[in-house]
């Protein structure tokens, strides 16, 4: 696996009681964590908190090396442009890909997603196509692949997993076909915490001629992506799930399928020449970054994946599992509580989704932060899952490896106390 | 925090016991109000008397505390006030709700419902405790009534 290709170049130690979820050793590099003792954060699936080298970093960029990066022939700007290209090889090798030029900066998941749908959709699909994505989708990879099915006349297909949130191989042979010109996966649901079976999907997308697009906003915070290995031709995810800023996506793809696609936004940066009638466009990366890039956002991102890639991934990986099984555990157990999905409180990475009897989530979360303890209550932008399940809303707690036993301990005592306030006197 | 107070016994009270909720059967008006994102769903029914003035209201539906609550303190407020009155009634608690006004005598109109002063502080639960009160004032719109 791509433990040892990753994981040998930089043999890193894991800090001690990483894999002891009562102590935490990391939340000292957390200021904000730091600065609020009393807060129980639950809520890392919408976004993580940051560690002060992340912050720093901000600092550094704009203190010594602040020029608008690509344009100037003077030192800082040079500085600046170098900054973003040692960022573009970090991140490639972070998820397993050789060529640097692959990664494109967005603003965010959702405008790596959207490229993808516009400028490869829009490109590829044709009148009775198929494009295929699973229920289990975060409306980021969903709308923007309604849009551009409903332009070209495509059809939308569903993947559906079973009751666990499991998808069959049969499932994906049913709707992964000849038809079918693209598949779009998560890699970790948002609500379920359930992992879908890329590699399957690749293998058959492969098959029938599909690209395989994967959303990795979930799940490279949590585990080990490698584009080539799980056989993914375009991924899109963001720096803020991963520690890094908000405002930075990243949109990875292979050179071809990205040299075949048209630009998504124009404008500065993204051509080679112009004339009043036409344009020649940059060869990627520079083709999908029109405008100013964030530079000093992606300075930061790097030294969010340093700060991971610092820590021992493997044993942070089994923490946050451990973390979560503990979670999913410790709700089961509470009578009036329904874990969404599995069963198996093992069967779940970072995130699990719960409802409180049948008060409604928004006041489980209102309640809940009367302790001091942030979840997220809502649709989790995943609507149509939501509906699929028979439900409207639901709770979701989501853990980081910063978390410790003590927060769901927390969480599960300020559960009580909801349970308490709405049974008063009944 | 913010919400130490709202959940409180006199609150929950007309969660677990709503005076209001109930299928009117001669109602003059009947209008449906939801908050699409948080599933919040409420019918609102009104009667107006010979005087032109709110004689009955009441609700029924399903959503959060906040909605439910909201619209049960709303609907005992509404008896005996005139349609211009009851807009002004669900302008004041507008602004209530979103912090545009804090002088405690005004906020005496709103009687019970004036308890959900904190909803200024929890700015995504405005829309919940808005609902019923949006909702009688769309009635109130779209009849001409009032405006």
């Amino acid at each position: 696996m791509s433990q040892d290709t990753q994981g040998e170049a930089k043999a890193v130690k894991a800090r001690e009681g990483t894999l002891d979820i009562a102590a935490n050793p990391f939340k000292a590099d957390f200021p904000l964590l730091v600065k609020h003792p009393e807060l129980t954060f639950l809520d890392s699936a919408a976004t993580a908190q940051r560690p002060e080298v992340v912050l720093q970093a901000e600092r550094t960029f704009y203190e010594t090396m602040n020029a608008n990066p690509l344009r100037g022939l003077y030192k800082l700007s040079v500085e600046a442009t170098q900054a973003i290209a040692d960022t573009r090889k970090h991140i490639a090798e972070f998820i397993g890909a050789s060529d640097p030029d692959e990664v494109i900066f967005t603003r965010n998941a959702s405008e790596s997603l959207n490229l993808i749908a516009h400028s490869l959709g829009g490109s590829i699909l044709r009148k009775g196509d198929e494009v295929a994505i699973t229920i289990m989708e975060h409306h980021s990879n969903l709308i923007p692949w309604q849009q551009i099915c409903r332009h070209v006349g495509a059809t939308l297909v569903y993947i559906r997993p079973d009751a666990n949130g499991h998808i069959s191989q049969e499932e994906i042979e049913a709707k992964i076909g000849p038809k079918t010109k693209i598949v779009s996966s998560t890699q970790l649901s948002n609500v379920l915490g359930v992992i879908p079976p890329i590699k399957a999907m690749s293998d058959r997308a492969h098959e029938v001629g599909a690209y395989m697009v994967v959303d990795g906003a979930q799940s490279v915070p949590h585990m080990r992506v490698n584009v080539e290995e799980q056989g993914i031709d375009l991924l899109a995810f963001s720096a803020h799930k991963l520690g890094g800023p908000m405002g930075i996506g990243v949109l990875w793809g292979k050179r071809d399928i990205l040299e075949s696609m048209p630009p998504f936004l124009t404008g500065g940066e993204m051509i080679d020449s112009v004339t009043e009638d036409d344009a020649v466009w940059a060869p990627i990366p520079a083709k999908f970054e029109a405008g100013t890039q964030d530079a000093a956002g992606i300075f930061a991102t790097d030294a969010a994946i340093s700060y991971i890639e610092s820590l021992d991934r493997d044993a942070l990986e089994k923490r946050e599992h451990e973390l979560t099984a503990y979670l999913a555990k410790r709700l089961m157990e509470l009578p009036y509580v329904t874990v969404l999905g599995s069963q198996d409180p093992e069967d779940h990475l970072a995130a699990v989704s719960f409802n409180v009897g049948d008060v409604h989530p928004h006041d489980v979360s209102s309640i809940l932060d009367m302790s001091d303890v942030a979840i997220r209550a809502g649709h989790h932008c995943a609507q149509p899952l939501l509906t699929w399940m028979g439900i409207s809303s639901c709770c979701r707690a989501s853990v980081a490896f910063y978390n410790d036993k003590a927060d769901i301990d927390n969480l599960i005592d300020a559960l009580e106390n909801v349970w308490k306030v709405f049974n008063i006197g009944d | 925090m913010a919400t130490d107070n709202l959940y409180n016994a006199q609150f929950m009270d007309h969660v677990a016991h709503p005076y209001y909720k109930y299928k009117m059967e001669d109602e003059t008006y009947s209008h449906q109000g939801v908050n699409p994102s948080c599933g919040d769903d409420l019918t609102l029914q009104i009667k107006i008397g010979d005087d032109g003035k709110i004689e009955e209201a009441s609700y029924q539906g399903h959503g959060c505390a906040i909605s439910q609550a909201s619209a049960d303190m709303m609907s005992d407020l509404m008896i005996d006030k005139t349609p211009e009155e009851a807009m002004e009634l669900c302008k004041l608690f507008g602004d209530m709700v979103r912090g545009e006004q804090k002088d405690p005598e005004e906020l005496d109109k709103l009687d019970e419902a004036s308890m959900l002063q904190s909803i200024s502080r929890m700015p995504a639960r405005v829309k919940c405790a808005e609902l019923a009160w949006r909702t009688l004032e769309e009635i109130f719109k779209e009849q001409g009534i009032a405006h």
